[in-house]
């Protein structure tokens, strides 16, 4: 018990009776909390957990009757072009828009710093409205900007010669509005906890603002970058409705093709689809977890999940 | 002491590597991308959207420029599906701090060793695919689910959670539950534990400490938890589709089938202004809010 401790002025103030009672209806609260707890983490994983089961049922039929383990709806997804073509596509977009959403949130996180408090408000007015607007207010919101200006019908562009259509760089630009500033909020945070003692000795050994950025600044940064590529991967990879808006013909990702599906009538191979989604999404957490795990004693989780814990975005 | 005057503004200069210049070129090389991102996929997109708001349909579909209010009249004359999300939200908010404060108490206050493999414990649903953990619903609220067990058990076999208002709020809570504990945790594990104590020491029983002390403490991180869940809940759209089974009308629904199916962009685009203003109320309100403590400050994640 490592709170004892704290509990020790407690038992130490109050009388007999009282610290009875106080006591009971302690134990009770303790074991409702616990329950509590452990019936959310049920909740939450519950429906990976059915997922992931259901995908190895061999039944031909009604996706939820077992009838056997089988791999054969992995085998179709590996021999389906279909699904390879969606999945293609998603990771396109994800890795697509990880990049650039990566490395212009960086650049403005650090430009940030240096602007005027005149600038600054609006720019973080504008960061907020981006994260927390609905995302389908973003997907309509740049269907209609993208028809009035590149549409193949009546584009303004599209009149004058510039023939641009719809297709992989309306889904990225789009979503990386949202993920620029995802990345941009996750580094500066990172950024206003930093030891600044460390840059101010490399100035004061002659180094450079350039060597000091890189050999001091942008290894502290960088769990916060790495977590915020691997965000910004994963939420467009899994993007239904900003992608339905804005995807041209032949652009469709995973998503788009599940949900179809899904509206069909659920199959047995939507569940193998549906696994390898989680897979993918999975995997890419844990290797970001991994890399960025708490190296030294800074106090500070550094790793991702505890990055996204504390920004709360 | 005259001669000294002239020499400082050199010196800062030399102290100074970068020009002013060059400085300043380099700042909006930094900021510039993102800006212009700012400027061209939103500030644009949504200005476009309150010009077609005033517009009308043209006969294909699209948009007409003229200057009606009609589109707005008929958002007004027809306000379910705001009423439909307005309840899907501040329900979804309730459950989600019902469920979720308890749930953050526990990991700020008790788990000691085991906190950081709660924290990824809760990362990880929030990170993996959030249509496919929408889609299991369907198998878990389904006929072979634990519907169908319940109505073998009540002989009730009209009872069903799928296409009706619960399905689609289990669905949300679900969906949205991580974003509240993130902030109502955050706030939770930076609390002075001695004030607890030193509530309890005079005499405080549990209830009244949790009420004026850990409360109003935790109050940042609920208000900005509950933002957090309230906004996408309002735009919600695919979660009302899926579990829904498209009975369920909110707005998400509507914008949807305004813009991609009935090409009634206008009218779409006047719904569309009514959830931006009702978005800004909403996040006005809260930054009033967080503004009046200075406490509250260093907590608004948002």
């Amino acid at each position: 018990m490592s709170t004892g401790a704290q509990t020790l002025p407690q038992a130490a103030t109050l009388g007999g009776r009282a610290k009875a009672r106080v006591d009971r209806s302690g134990r009770w609260v303790e074991a409702w909390l616990r329950g509590h707890t452990l019936l959310v983490y049920l909740f939450l994983y519950l429906p990976i957990v059915v997922v992931v089961v259901f995908s190895f049922n061999g039944t031909n039929r009604r996706v939820t009757n077992w009838e056997g383990f089988s791999l054969k709806w992995y085998e179709f997804v590996i021999n389906s072009k279909e699904v390879q073509k969606y999945l293609l596509n998603s990771v396109i977009v994800g890795l697509a828009t990880g990049i650039i959403s990566t490395i212009i949130g960086t650049m403005a996180a650090l430009g940030l710093q240096r602007t005027p408090r005149w600038f600054r408000a609006p720019f973080d007015a504008l960061t907020y409205i981006s994260v927390i607007v609905p995302e389908i207010v973003i997907a309509l919101a740049t269907l209609v900007f993208f028809a009035t200006t590149i549409g193949p019908n009546d584009g303004i562009l599209t009149s004058m010669g510039l023939k641009i259509g719809f297709g992989y760089h309306t889904i990225v630009a789009a979503l990386s509005l949202f993920n620029i500033s995802l990345v941009l909020l996750l580094v500066r945070a990172r950024l206003s906890g930093m030891d600044r003692t460390h840059v101010e000795a490399s100035y004061d050994l002659y180094g450079t603002p350039w060597r000091t950025f890189w050999q001091i600044t942008f290894p502290q940064l960088l769990p916060a970058i790495v977590a915020g590529f691997l965000l910004s991967f994963t939420f467009s990879f899994d993007d239904y409705v900003i992608t339905t808006f804005v995807n041209g013909s032949g652009t469709s990702t995973i998503p788009l093709y599940v949900f179809g599906q899904i509206r069909k009538g659920v199959t047995p191979a939507t569940n193998a689809v549906a696994a390898v989604m989680l897979l993918i999404t999975l995997s890419v957490l844990i290797v970001g977890q991994l890399l960025t795990r708490r190296r030294g004693a800074t106090g500070r989780d550094t790793s991702v999940a505890g990055m996204i814990a504390e920004q709360g975005a | 002491m005259t001669s000294p005057a002239p020499a400082q503004p050199r010196a800062t200069h030399v102290n100074a590597p970068p020009g002013r210049g060059r400085a300043r070129l380099l700042t909006s090389v930094l900021v510039g991308p993102a800006l212009a991102w700012y400027v061209i996929l939103l500030v644009a997109p949504i200005a476009i959207v309150v010009l077609f708001s005033f517009g009308n349909r043209g006969k294909t579909g699209g948009y007409v420029p003229a200057f009606t209010l009609d589109n707005y009249a008929g958002a007004l004359q027809k306000p379910e599906p705001f009423l439909t999300s307005l309840q899907f939200s501040i329900i979804g908010t309730i459950l989600c701090l019902l469920v979720g404060l308890p749930l953050a108490y526990f990991i700020a206050t008790r788990a000691t060793r085991r906190k950081a493999l709660l924290i990824v414990l809760l990362v990880i649903p929030f990170w993996t695919s959030f249509l496919i953990r929408t889609y299991a619903w369907i198998l878990i609220l389904g006929p072979d689910g634990i519907v169908g067990f319940i109505q073998d058990l009540t002989g009730n076999h009209s009872f069903r959670i799928l296409a009706t208002t619960w399905g689609v709020q289990l669905g949300l809570v679900y969906g949205y539950l991580p974003l509240m504990v993130f902030p109502l945790y955050v706030t939770l594990e930076r609390m002075d534990r001695t004030l607890v104590e030193a509530s309890k020491d005079l005499g405080a029983g549990r209830l009244a400490t949790f009420r004026q002390v850990t409360l109003p403490i935790a109050l940042p991180g609920l208000i900005t938890g509950s933002i957090l869940v309230f906004i996408p809940m309002m735009g919600e759209y695919v979660i009302p589709q899926l579990l829904g089974y498209g009975q369920t009308f909110g707005i998400g629904n509507a914008l949807y089938l305004r813009f991609l199916e009935a090409r009634n962009w206008p009218s779409g685009s006047a719904m569309a202004v009514f959830l931006i203003l009702i978005m800004l109320v909403v996040v006005t309100a809260y930054v009033w809010f967080t503004n009046r403590g200075r406490t509250v400050r260093e907590v608004s994640v948002v």
